[in-house]
This record gives C-alpha cells, sequence and structure tokens, in this order.
C-alpha cells in the first residue's frame, strides 16, 4: 500500500510526466475543455427553462421528472449509443455530458424560483413591476443561491464524468483511467482519478467564490 | 375616490368572491372592508389595482374605469401594503422603500433621498435604511412596508390586514400612528381587517361583508355600533357593541366636582397637584396607594367607565393636557353619560 502511494507521488510528481501531448497538464486543458464547453452549453440550455417553468409556474411536473430521468441516465450507455448512430467525433461525449447537466440546472433553478415567498411576489407585482421586472428584480435575485447550488453539482458532476471522453477515443483525464485499466497499470489509473477529484474539488470552490462574491453584502436570510 | 358599480368576481372553480358590490370609498377617508375570512373583503380590495379583475361591472378611480389603465402603471400609482410587509429580502430598508420612485424612474439619488424622508415619517431611525428587512421587528417590517407604499406619494393606500401579524402593543403603536399619518396626508385608503375593534379605531366608514361577497352594511362606526343592519351585523360586532361605541366618544363636556375630603377615600396628589394614588383612610396610615389612572378630556368614554368601575372610591380623577387635577367625576355620572352617547348615536344615525 504504501509502496503503491510512493509510486503514485512520484508518477504525478514527475517533470515528464506534465510534459508532451500526453502529459498532464496537456489533459488537464483537454479534460477542463469538455467539462466547461458542455456545462456552458448545458447552462444555456437549462437556465431559460428553469426560469419559464419556475415564473410561470407551469410545467412544474417536467422539472421533477426530469430530475428523476437525469439521475437514471447512465451516461456511458448515453455515449456509447450516440457513438454507434454518430461516427467518431467529439459529438457523443459533449451530448451525453450536455444531457447529464441540464437536469440538475433545471430542477435547481426550477427549486429556486419555486421557493420564493408567493408574499413577496406579490407584493412586488401589487407594487407595480410588471411580470419581467418580478423575475429579474425579485425571483431570480433570490433564487440565486440554489441556482449557484446547482450549477456547481453539475459542473462537477460533468468534470467527474469527462473522463468517457477517453472512452471513445479522446483525450482528457481519463485517458489515464482508460488506458491504465488497459495496461493494468494501477499507479497510472489511480493518478487520473486523483486528478479528477481535484479538478472537481477545485471548480467546485471556484464556484463557491464566484456564490459568494454575487451575494456579497446579503443578510444570511437571503443568501 | 373609488366607485364599485355592480361588481361580480367569480373564480374559475365557481366560487362568487364579491357578490353584485356598489360601494364609495370616499376621497380622503379611511374606508374599513371587515369581515370573516372568505367573505370577499381581500378581493374587494385586490381589484382596485387589478391584482384580480372583476368578472363583471365596473370600478372607477377619480372617475375612471380602472380596465382601462395598464395594470403595472395603475398599481404604481396606488400604495399597497400587505399583511407580512412583503420587503424583498435581499434590498436594503432603503432601496426597498425607494422600489417606485425608481420604477417611475426618479433617478436613483432622488429615489433614495425620499426614501429616507419616508423612514423619518413613519418613525424609523434613519440607521435602519442601511439595514436588511429581517434584521427589523416585525412592526419595523410593517412600517417600512406603509414607507414602500407612500414612496411615490400616491392618493389611494390600499392595505390588507397590515397590522394583522404583530402582537396587540404594536398593533395598536401602527394603529395610531397611521391615524396620525392619515391627518397630514389625507390619503383615500381601504383598509382590510377581520378584527372590528381595528375596525372601529381606523375607519371613517366600516363596510361589513358576510360569506359569499355580499355587502350587509356600510357605515360610519358609530352608526354601524347603535344601529347594526341586521343580527349577521349586530352578532359580527360582538356583545361588547355598547362599549365599543363608547370607545368613540371622549369625555370632554362631562361635568366634574371637587376632589373628596374626609371620607374613607382621598386622593393623594403630589407637589404639582398630579394624581398620585387614593389613599384608604380605613387602612393602616402606611399601607400603599392604590393605584389611579386619571384621564384627560380627550380620552374615550369606554375608558372613562372602566375606570370608574376600577376605581376604589367610584371617582375618575381628571386631568389637564399637563397632568394637573381639574376635578372628579362620579360613577354614576359617567354610566349615565354613557347610556345617553348610546341613545344619541343610535338617534343621529
Amino acid at each position: 500500500m504504501l509502496e503503491l502511494l510512493k509510486n503514485l507521488a512520484s508518477w504525478l510528481t514527475s517533470g515528464p510526466q506534465w510534459s508532451g501531448n500526453a502529459g498532464i497538464a496537456h489533459r488537464l486543458v483537454e479534460h477542463l475543455e469538455y467539462s466547461l464547453l458542455a456545462t456552458l452549453v448545458a447552462a444555456a440550455i437549462a437556465l431559460p427553462i428553469g426560469m419559464l417553468i419556475g415564473h410561470t409556474g407551469r410545467g412544474a411536473f417536467v422539472a421533477v421528472n426530469l430530475a428523476s430521468f437525469g439521475r437514471a441516465l447512465p451516461t456511458v450507455g448515453l455515449v456509447t449509443l450516440v457513438f454507434l448512430a454518430g461516427g467518431l467525433s467529439k459529438w457523443p461525449v459533449y451530448i451525453s455530458l450536455v444531457a447529464l447537466a441540464v437536469p440538475v440546472i433545471i430542477t435547481n433553478t426550477y427549486a429556486g424560483m419555486a421557493a420564493v415567498d408567493p408574499d413577496i411576489k406579490d407584493a412586488a407585482k401589487g407594487v407595480g413591476l410588471r411580470g419581467h421586472q418580478v423575475l429579474w428584480q425579485v425571483e431570480l435575485p433570490l433564487a440565486l443561491p440554489l441556482i449557484m447550488t446547482g450549477i456547481r453539482l453539475a459542473t462537477v458532476q460533468v468534470i467527474a464524468t469527462a473522463t468517457i471522453a477517453a472512452y471513445v477515443s479522446f483525450g482528457g483525464l481519463g485517458r489515464y483511467v482508460y488506458d491504465g485499466l488497459a495496461q493494468r497499470d494501477l499507479v497510472q489509473v489511480l493518478g487520473g482519478a486523483a486528478l479528477v477529484a481535484v479538478l472537481a474539488v477545485a471548480a467546485d470552490l471556484a464556484l463557491g467564490g464566484v456564490q459568494r462574491l454575487l451575494l456579497r453584502g446579503r443578510p444570511a436570510s437571503a443568501r | 375616490m373609488i366607485k364599485f358599480d355592480e361588481v361580480h368576481k367569480r373564480f374559475p372553480n365557481g366560487t362568487t368572491a364579491v357578490h353584485d358590490l356598489s360601494l364609495e370609498m370616499p376621497e380622503g377617508q379611511i374606508t374599513v372592508l371587515v369581515g370573516s375570512s372568505g367573505c370577499g373583503k381581500t378581493t374587494t380590495l385586490r381589484m382596485i389595482n387589478r391584482m384580480v379583475d372583476p368578472t363583471s361591472g365596473t370600478i372607477r378611480l377619480a372617475g375612471k374605469d380602472i380596465l382601462e389603465s395598464d395594470a403595472a402603471d395603475l398599481r404604481r400609482g396606488i400604495g399597497y401594503v400587505i399583511q407580512q410587509s412583503g420587503l424583498f429580502p435581499h434590498r436594503t430598508v432603503l432601496d426597498n422603500v425607494a422600489t417606485v420612485p425608481l420604477l417611475l424612474g426618479w433617478g436613483r439619488k432622488k429615489a433614495r433621498s425620499r426614501a429616507a424622508e419616508l423612514l423619518e415619517t413613519v418613525g424609523l431611525a434613519a440607521d435602519a435604511g442601511k439595514r436588511y428587512p429581517h434584521q427589523l421587528s416585525g412592526g419595523q417590517q410593517q412600517r417600512v412596508g406603509v414607507a414602500r407604499a407612500l414612496a411615490a406619494d400616491p392618493p389611494v393606500l390600499l392595505m390588507d390586514e397590515p397590522f394583522g401579524a404583530v402582537d396587540p402593543v404594536v398593533r395598536t403603536q401602527l394603529q395610531d400612528e397611521l391615524l396620525r399619518l392619515q391627518k397630514d396626508l389625507a390619503k383615500t385608503i381601504v383598509f382590510v381587517t377581520h378584527d372590528i375593534d381595528e375596525a372601529v379605531r381606523l375607519g371613517d366608514r366600516i363596510a361589513v361583508f358576510r360569506t359569499g361577497g355580499h355587502l350587509v352594511q356600510c357605515a360610519e362606526p358609530a352608526e354601524l355600533l347603535a344601529r347594526p343592519a341586521d343580527d349577521f351585523v349586530a352578532d359580527f360586532l360582538g356583545a361588547e357593541r355598547g362599549l365599543k361605541l363608547l370607545s368613540l366618544s371622549t369625555l370632554a363636556g362631562l361635568p366634574q366636582g371637587p376632589a373628596p375630603e374626609g371620607g374613607r377615600w382621598e386622593l393623594a396628589l403630589d407637589s404639582a397637584r398630579k394624581p398620585l394614588g387614593w389613599r384608604d383612610g380605613d387602612a393602616a396610615a402606611d399601607s400603599p396607594l392604590l393605584p389611579v389612572r386619571a384621564l384627560r378630556d380627550g380620552d374615550s368614554l369606554l375608558s372613562a367607565v372602566n375606570e370608574s368601575i376600577a376605581s376604589p372610591a367610584g371617582l375618575v380623577a381628571r386631568v389637564d393636557a399637563d397632568g394637573v387635577l381639574t376635578g372628579v367625576t362620579a360613577r354614576a355620572e359617567i354610566h349615565d353619560h354613557a347610556g345617553e352617547a348610546h341613545i344619541s348615536a343610535g338617534a343621529a344615525a
């Protein structure tokens, strides 16, 4: 066990391991690229849908069912399916990752907006805010904490799952995991997994910082 | 003036909230809509700022059919206060109050200085503006709610059970403040409550609603208490409606005599001739004085009846504005006067 950890440490810290096209630095950038692009696209799709459901109160069942659907969706199965249907491209990777992230963001956005006190919305309308003003000035700011939680959850899940890019022959940190498994190189598998975990935690912390920045000055009751 | 003309509201689920309502809410007065829950009083209020649109009939505000106005524009010209204050928890108190001026495009600086001015008007310290709603007590939040409603100086104020969620002591304070504000501002106020005492206290006119959205009686408080239109209104006003009527008259004009001397009960005074308490001549010399609650001319006849019962001497001590004794009035005199007040209110109505 101790031997394994030593090997892992030297694998992670050796200079040559970090450089070149198959090096950790390059794989990290690839991994981040897949993850961030997928999360951004997912957010671009999911935020408006979640906002619409939350604001109108219509289609709430869609949001609730999406959550269960998203949890049950096997990402590896989806990536294989799209790969078989569409051939060799990055599309299967992105489609799978986006499909993974969208439900989380929709349900959190919807839940955040649904949790806004109806009295506050009523008062906002009653003092003369128009529908879009209620949305932007009251509902969204108050739902922001939960919306951000959704985005953080989605980002962590996408980073953890973006290893599947390697499953369909592309790069990213998953390369080490799949190659290590194929070569029965446990150190490489562990190294890849550890890097993915660290990246996920780092992304979550960074987004947590963004969230604090967005909510700065607010009392605890509105965070 | 707000004028309801045969207004009917039926909700999609088939319940009738307001039944053929014709009612005028006079300018510069407080009209209280009162009734038990489900009587349509809140729906009536919410139809005025188009939070609910009537199924049929017309509502005119200053002569204009409100359905001709854009709903949001209409609401910006009408103050709106609700029970849980409905303040925005993510905005400071000052920004909450500045909401409507900002919507009207006043510009941030002007809106904020107006908001600060209003916080003072409703009796809040200036530094309250920097705080967030949840950092204030329930009573303070309601004051902020009133300030927000007044911010753009609308002629009409709609208040939906605004003091329903605060404790009785704070409620009384808020009611006093509202009456004080109203003296200066003379807004057309429509006030919803289920508390008949609040209605009597605040209302220039009281409209009593019955379940199903029927208006049963609309009258001035004294008329309502003296001559309820039917058993429903009488029941709603409660068994103490005679006493409530007394809360509307004052002690002024009630004759007073000199304080008793030489009997069992003597009124102890301080050096400025302010009453301290009743001294019992039959008790030991060092026994404590019994409490006295001296009344001024502006105090209600109800408080006089109460004091005449509470006073061991059966006398009510009367004082001037400075608290200096002017004389006493006997229990029998007060009770006679109370009875006459009741009869004359009935006759006037």
